[in-house]
């Protein structure tokens, strides 16, 4: 790891979160009040990510979903809606109550991503699939002579379906600079550490490798975030690898695999991660 | 078949603008209309990719067709067609070139033996057999409007001609080809084969129709009183006998009528092995015992006998018995 990257990646520890990525990690929490389980490290890498997008990034309009303008956003890494559910119900696309019906019999909101959800574009979950349907959403974009963008967020771990480097192969051929590929690359997966058993190495040289305007950011900063999202590649395809931690904002479930996914989550335990979470 | 197939797609992007034509590092084997050329992708080799970006361009509106060998689109693909195509109800059209054993020539890796079966079994997919060139120009026009993802197995080259344009075309719906108290039921390759066996039979004073079955999903429900009507039924196919037109045919008449009602139904197709061996179409048939000639020996043998079904062993050819 280069002396840069390590310095992302200690950014990404050491930041601090303000009041509304709290909230948001409170809804969270809430999320988890019924089914008492759920992809809980996954969700928190993920909230500047898309907390930035939804209120600063994307064109969407709420009461017109199929707007065909609108920016497409897919959560290739369907396992982490739960940080997805937030920003939604935070947005009005759905209600807050309905959060604490995550993972529930009779629910809509599922443990991975289903587009019949309002404001969710992609049913994702299989991991691999989201950046080749984007390709598909930028390429339509592109041919019906549309100025919308189209955004996929990958895990890191998820990088290691081959799908992903066809997809990557695709939109470097159609110089596809309406799609953004987001990383969340918050180094754990669910058997551990991204680096053990994926043994990547350098996920910008890869990017870069395939054609790929890449840049790299302190995923958990909204300043950077921000700048980079507005950020519009004239050639290539942009790959946004962002630095993050999983299971941010709880400090004990931090960089931790065994909160990559968890069940049995009693009272205590979720109270326990309110409390972590204002010390935070 | 799969000329017949590009050239309808070329033409229908004519006056279609959001038909789009996808291939894996595989040309059309036609020249293109002029209309589909900004429409028209040759992509890295990399199925999964190809069927999952089929699915984002039904999402903005387009109509995808995805070409390629008929083991790699359905193999290769199974996850996104299933869950991106299907699932998400964004229909994208799978065009399996090579269907059956058409390219023996290449090996088991090339030969699509239990195509039908996995694709069969995906919710809301639609499976399409045409038996030739003709059906296959008249098929496709409903393929521009059918609600859901379709495959369609181009199973022979073009010819022999042996379906009609009176019988019109509709998906789901079966067409009696000729009429006989022995009845076979086929699609693709074996309804001109099944043809030939009956006209075949029909000189030996065996009367026998044949029921073509070109959409092996959704079936047509009027299969069951076909079969009630006939004597006996052979189902006959190009394709393992797991999850095939056979199989097919076997569920609904379970699904919809009682044993009691039923004719003596015997299923004739490939093993449930890999094709390890090489050659082509027809010698295949022929080593499986599927050619009209060998068919017609063992629908007498059966009508004659008229007790348990006669089989054969693999390997072995009808004389060896």
């Amino acid at each position: 790891m280069s002396n840069a990257i390590a310095e992302l990646a200690e950014k990404a520890k050491s930041s601090k979160l303000d009041g509304r990525s709290k909230e948001l990690r409170r809804l969270v929490i809430g999320g988890l009040q019924g089914a008492r389980k759920g992809h809980i490290g996954s969700a928190l890498s993920l909230i500047e990510i898309v907390r930035v997008l939804y209120d600063n990034t994307l064109n969407y309009k709420i009461g017109d979903l199929t707007w065909p303008e609108r920016d497409r956003f897919i959560l290739s890494k369907g396992h982490g809606c739960l940080g997805l559910y937030a920003i939604l119900a935070d947005k009005g696309f759905i209600s807050k109550d309905e959060l604490s019906t995550y993972s529930k019999e009779g629910s809509r909101l599922g443990g991975c991503c289903e587009e019949l959800v309002p404001g969710i574009e992609a049913t994702t979950g299989a991991l691999g699939h989201g950046l080749s349907i984007g390709v598909g959403m930028a390429k339509g974009a592109l041919m019906r002579k549309r100025n919308n963008r189209v955004f996929v967020l990958l895990g890191d771990g998820e990088m290691g379906e081959g799908s992903i480097w066809e997809a990557a192969l695709s939109a470097s051929k159609h110089n596809l600079t309406n799609l953004i590929t987001i990383i969340d690359d918050n180094k754990v997966q669910l058997a551990g550490y991204t680096k053990d058993i994926s043994c990547f190495g350098s996920l910008a040289d890869k990017w870069s490798s395939f054609g790929f305007e890449v840049k790299e950011v302190n995923g958990h900063d909204i300043q950077e975030l921000e700048s980079v999202f507005e950020e519009k590649p004239k050639k290539n395809p942009m790959a946004i690898i962002c630095h993050t931690v999983k299971g941010k904002g709880i400090s004990f479930a931090e960089n931790d695999s065994a909160w990559h996914w968890k069940n049995k989550i009693s009272d205590d335990l979720i109270n326990q991660m309110y409390v972590a979470l204002e010390d935070y | 078949m799969f000329r017949a197939c590009m050239n309808m797609i070329s033409e229908m992007a004519k006056t279609n603008p959001n038909v789009v034509l996808i291939g894996c590092d595989h040309g059309p084997g036609v020249e293109l209309s002029e209309e589909i050329q900004s429409r028209y992708f040759v992509e890295p080799i990399s199925e999964a990719n190809i069927a999952g970006m089929a699915t984002g361009l039904a999402a903005e509106g387009y109509i995808p067709y995805i070409l390629n060998h008929a083991t790699f689109n359905t193999r290769k693909t199974y996850e996104q067609i299933a869950l991106d195509a299907c699932l998400q109800k964004r229909p994208i059209r799978v065009v399996g070139m090579g269907g059956g054993l058409t390219t023996a020539h290449l090996g088991p890796t090339h030969t699509a033996i239990e195509d039908v079966a996995i694709m069969r079994a995906i919710p809301d997919m639609t499976v399409v057999v045409p038996c030739d060139a003709d059906e296959m120009t008249r098929l496709m026009p409903h393929t521009l409007t059918w609600p859901g993802t379709i495959y369609i197995r181009c199973a022979k080259y073009g010819r022999p001609i042996v379906s009609d344009d009176k019988a019109g075309f509709e998906i789901g719906k079966s067409i009696l080809m000729r009429e006989g108290a022995i009845l076979i039921i086929a699609n693709g390759a074996m309804t001109h084969r099944a043809l030939t066996a009956a006209q075949q039979l029909s000189d030996k004073g065996i009367e026998c129709g044949v029921l073509h079955v070109h959409t092996v999903k959704p079936l047509d429900k009027n299969i069951v009183d076909y079969v009630k009507k006939a004597r006996k039924v052979f189902i006959v196919e190009e394709h393992t006998l797991i999850g095939g037109l056979g199989s097919a045919c076997l569920e609904l008449l379970i699904d919809h009528s009682v044993p009691a009602e039923l004719p003596p139904i015997y299923r004739w197709g490939l093993p449930d092995a890999f094709v390890q061996t090489y050659g082509d179409q027809d010698l295949l048939l022929e080593a499986f015992n599927l050619q009209p000639e060998q068919l017609v020996k063992r629908i007498i043998h059966s009508v004659e006998s008229e007790g348990a079904p006669f089989e054969i062993a693999m390997g072995k050819s009808y004389d060896d018995v």
